[in-house]
């Protein structure tokens, strides 16, 4: 294949976001194995600074343009189909997240080429780029081979760490020009979440308490570790039963279900009531004193342990690898 | 009963429907009600409403979610209205269609009862995935279709949930020893939808009845005796409506009437003291009080107390009537739940066992065992387990 | 005014989906199909505007199994005319789908001229691109996805919608009418409709069916599915052992390494 592989960096609010990194990871992989350069793709207005730290490419290609400033996706699409036309990259590589949902679909057909949606990893068999997609709610993996000349690729969060796909590296950077006209989709303004307005169901980490929690006051050890993972407490029936959680935290037949990234089940045992409400969560962690508590038979991973003391360990494990790697 | 009043419109033309109207207003029904206390309009308000013309403000109120469906108002009308099995159904089911929001619950299992013939929406396929564990050989009537005595119903919750394998596995033990000649529909089998009858949902009620009684006329049985008292009812009193012929009985009496060739057979000594609550269905609704008390009582060493209210007076686990999927709900008005109250008499009758023979009891009772801090002063076993477990070596 | 909902029927992933012997698709012979998720709510969502703004709500579906179930559950909702599309070709993509939806919709008396056309945001199934932005873009249509809340601004002429945006924020825009919405979620839960409801609805409707009109070759390229298999999940959890603070080292390794600890 010909052409350089491009990375759509996700900017949003005046950030790029982690999965620009995670997606540049892929992106270094997948360029490295066919032989071309590595492109970054930013499009905004008035964000050149943020091209600086995308030097996990070879190039930066900036476009600013004030009716890019913010991300809608007829707009993004069109710019980059403008950019496609005229460059001829080989690949595409693009975000699947609320911020760029739809850009994928939109630059593919707006050029009469394929697109790909679903993908968690891609290899690269006989000089072509295979993407591993995987759909139907996680449980079918689909080996797919775009077709054709240019591979428009939507991938997942989380196909690599984010961290290799920062560098220290200062990328060339070159900006182009695009045509734009004004959209029929405008956006007024962003409305910030109340604080102790909490959605279980939106929530990516979820660290959910059981009777193993014992009391109300050890909840507060279970809000630490939410909050080093950026995410909230919820509670299987009894906690809340107890009062010592509010209604809109009960996962399970009776409460919400949920399917975040990642669930922590502390304390609790497993009962078909509370599991029908969270086994279609990504990644299950249990800790139970039991080691025959049903709750291991849907958990990827399990500890046999004391919660209460479990759950400070883990706290601190977590703030410490936070600090080892937070780049200032 | 060959048929009985679809519609409030037709309920007048029928004797039930001419019964309501010699109701006496005595209150009887609201103060037996579990629930009575809270609800807005009880039985008798309900009747006094329909004759006074203002049935649309019953309607409208959410007054009927607390219905848990225990028969208990029906068995203690003097004048034998039949409440629970004919208006309370009718009364909720246009409650349903003037309920701006169902909870969601409630919804969910109705939906996943239509989709996948149970209400946890399990697959269909899973559903006979315990006959594996079951220890002794299952017979399934779609991979061998000869004739059967007997067809055993297995139902929903028996079947998916583990605690409700393990009563499963406990009757199919017995009836191995016993020497029954029985097969399961296995994946066939769908819920026979009485909680959809008394819960709000006729139309899926004849849903699941039109499906169950093609399955049953595909095969050859004498008759059928099922693990769950509700679908023991529908079979009972509706399904009859469509050709329903065969002989009925809930597994409980059916070991019941085995007593004689069973007794031999329970060698193991148990030291338990064991309390036996009534179910709705099997209790009230069709009085088979002592059968489950004469099973226990073969049991040698076990010592057999009641509660304060037992047999007629039982107070319901507050499954029935869609409570199952309605504790949220319930705990949101702030009520107790039916479960709790039922196992602090239990506790306190010092009883180490809690028996039941209804499967929504056993994850009812240990919920609220656990919730209260009883879990480790009672146990709670169907009537089947703690028999299989006298059959030990 | 006049609300378009677009339906997908998707594989139903509560029994196991089993791979067929071609190790390339799904096997069909257990394979339920239930709405599309997310397909519901753009149907809810329309009922609502029009339960405010009265009008009529139109729904058109591609012909798969148990689409005519979905079909009358929605006229017993309160859809105004159900449309089926038939001919298609078994094991569609999702892109010849939505083109054969927007050819509908230009073709097919009655269907236009909508207010808007309502959709879900994406289906589990959609490996090859997304209805909204697909059928939006042969209608030559403005599109917006992720969308939880629709008001009527100026009658006929554009919407408020609300699109969600990570971390809980909300974006407010306006969007010109006519558009297509990708809608993640009505304002409220999708409603319950009694089983007798929909059963005298199939007594009493008719589903409108429509041939699948010739597709010019759209000039684009398709994906060819190589291999296609199950995730397997874990039968049970992977045990960390140790004591408290290995445990938490080992556990905080295996977040880290999926991105999960920033």
């Amino acid at each position: 294949m010909t052409g350089n592989v491009w990375v759509v960096a996700e900017q949003w609010r005046g950030h790029l976001s982690e999965i620009t990194y995670e997606t540049l990871a892929l992106g270094r992989e997948v360029a490295d194995g066919l032989g071309v350069p590595l492109t970054a793709v930013l499009a905004g207005s008035g964000i050149q600074e943020l091209a600086q730290t995308l030097g996990c490419a070879d190039s930066v290609l900036y476009v600013d343009h004030p009716l890019l400033a913010e991300p809608i996706p007829e707009l993004c699409a069109e710019a980059l189909a403008q950019l496609i036309e005229a460059r001829k990259p080989c690949a595409l590589l693009v975000p699947l997240t609320n911020v760029s949902l739809g850009v994928g679909t939109l630059v593919a057909t707006r050029l009469g080429n394929s697109a790909v949606n679903f993908c968690k990893d891609i290899q690269i068999v006989d000089g072509k780029l295979r993407a591993i997609c995987v759909m139907y709610g996680g449980k079918i993996e689909a080996a797919v081979e775009p077709a054709g000349g240019l591979a428009i690729v939507g991938v997942w969060p989380g196909a690599r760490p984010a961290d290799k796909g920062r560098s220290e590296r200062s990328p060339s950077i070159e900006e182009a020009t695009v045509t734009l006209e004004d959209t029929r989709v405008r956006l007024k303004r962003y409305i910030d979440p109340e604080a102790g307005d909490v959605d279980l169901t939106k929530q990516d980490v979820l660290v959910a308490v059981g009777r193993g929690i014992q009391s109300r006051d050890n909840i507060a050890l279970a809000e630490e570790l939410a909050h080093a993972l950026g995410g909230e407490v919820a509670g299987s029936r009894p906690v809340i039963d107890q009062g010592w959680l509010p209604l809109s935290r009960q996962v399970g037949k009776s409460g919400l279900a949920v399917k975040p990234k990642l669930y922590v089940a502390l304390g609790i045992s497993g009962a078909p009531e509370h599991i029908e409400g969270m086994k279609d969560s990504a990644l299950i962690v249990a800790v139970n004193s039991d080691a025959g508590a049903p709750i291991f038979n849907v958990a990827h991973y399990g500890i046999v342990g004391d919660v209460l003391e479990t759950l400070p360990a883990l706290t601190e494990a977590i703030a410490a690898r936070k600090t080892a790697g937070h780049h200032a | 009963m060959a048929t009985c009043p679809a519609t409030l419109e037709e309920l007048p033309r029928y004797p039930e429907g001419k019964e309501i109207l010699t109701c006496l207003q005595c209150g009887m029904c609201s103060g037996t009600c579990p629930y009575g206390d809270v609800m807005d309009y009880p039985p008798r308000r309900m009747i006094a409403m329909m004759r006074a013309g203002m049935l649309e403000k019953v309607f409208t109120s959410d007054s009927l979610l607390s219905c848990v469906a225990c028969y208990a108002c029906m068995a203690k009308c003097p004048r034998g209205i039949r409440l629970t099995e004919i208006l309370l159904p009718l009364m909720k089911e246009q409650t349903l269609t003037h309920l701006p929001e169902l909870p969601s619950e409630l919804q969910r299992a109705l939906q996943n009862t239509l989709r996948y013939g149970n209400p946890m929406g399990e697959p269909s396929r899973k559903r006979a995935a315990w006959v594996k564990t079951a220890g002794v050989p299952i017979r399934i009537f779609s991979e061998d279709r000869r004739p059967a005595d007997t067809l055993w119903f297995v139902e929903c919750y028996t079947s998916y949930y583990p605690r409700g394998q393990d009563t499963c596995r406990a009757t199919a033990k017995l009836f191995h020893k016993l020497g029954i000649d029985f097969a399961i529909l296995g994946n066939e089998e769908k819920c026979a939808g009485e909680c959809g009858r008394l819960t709000w949902e006729p139309g899926l009620f004849e849903t699941l009845m039109d499906y169950n009684m093609a399955v049953f006329q595909k095969y050859e049985f004498n008759r059928i005796v099922t693990s769950c008292p509700h679908a023991h009812n529908a079979f009972k009193n509706r399904y009859p409506a469509l050709g329903f012929n065969w002989g009925l009985e809930h597994t409980t009496p059916f070991l019941g009437r085995h007593l004689a060739q069973l007794k031999p057979l329970l060698t193991r000594k148990s030291n338990y003291t064991v309390t036996y609550h009534d179910s709705c269905c099997l209790g009230r609704q069709n009085e088979f009080y002592e059968a489950p008390r004469q099973l226990l009582q073969a049991i040698p060493g076990v010592k057999l107390v009641e509660m304060t209210h037992n047999r007629v007076n039982s107070i319901c686990c507050g499954g029935g009537g869609g409570g199952m999927w309605l504790d949220t709900y319930f705990k949101a008005k702030g009520y107790e739940r039916l479960s709790e109250r039922r196992v602090k008499e239990a506790a306190a009758t010092g009883a180490d066992v809690l028996a039941v023979s209804c499967p929504y009891e056993v994850s009812r009772f240990e919920d609220a065992l656990k919730v209260l801090g009883y879990d480790k002063r009672v146990i709670v076993r169907d009537v089947t387990e703690l028999l299989a477990e006298a059959m030990e070596e | 005014m006049h609300i378009l909902v677009l339906l997908k029927m998707v594989p139903d992933v509560v029994e196991d989906l089993e791979i067929a012997p071609d190790g390339k698709a799904l096997d069909l012979e257990y394979l339920r199909m239930i709405l599309s998720e997310s397909d519901d709510h753009a149907l809810e969502q329309a009922l609502l505007l029009k339960e405010r703004h009265g009008g009529k709500v139109t729904v058109l579906a591609l012909d798969a199994p148990e689409v005519d179930d979905a079909l009358f559950t929605a006229v017993a909702k309160g859809a105004d005319r159900v449309v089926k599309v038939v001919g298609m070709d078994a094991g569609s993509t999702t892109r010849q789908a939505a083109s054969a939806l927007a050819q509908v919709i230009q073709k097919e008396t009655g269907l236009m001229p909508a207010d808007l056309v309502l959709t879900g945001v994406q289906a589990i199934d959609d490996l090859d691109g997304l209805i909204a932005p697909l059928v939006a873009h042969e209608l030559g249509l403005p599109y917006l996805g992720i969308v939880t809340r629709v008001s009527l601004d100026a009658p006929g002429q554009s919407v408020q919608a609300i699109k969600e945006y990570p971390g809980g924020v909300h974006g407010e825009f306006e969007v010109k009418l006519p558009a297509v919405l990708g809608m993640q979620a009505a304002e409220k839960p999708p409603r319950y409709v009694p089983v007798a409801k929909v059963r005298t609805a199939m007594k009493s409707q008719k589903i409108d069916c429509t041939l699948v009109p010739t597709l010019a070759d759209g000039g684009w390229l398709a994906i060819d599915v190589v291999e296609m298999k199950r995730n397997e999940p874990a039968g049970h959890a992977e045990m960390l052992e140790g004591d408290p603070d290995q445990v938490s080292g080992k556990l905080c390794g295996i977040l880290a390494e999926r991105g999960l600890v920033a």
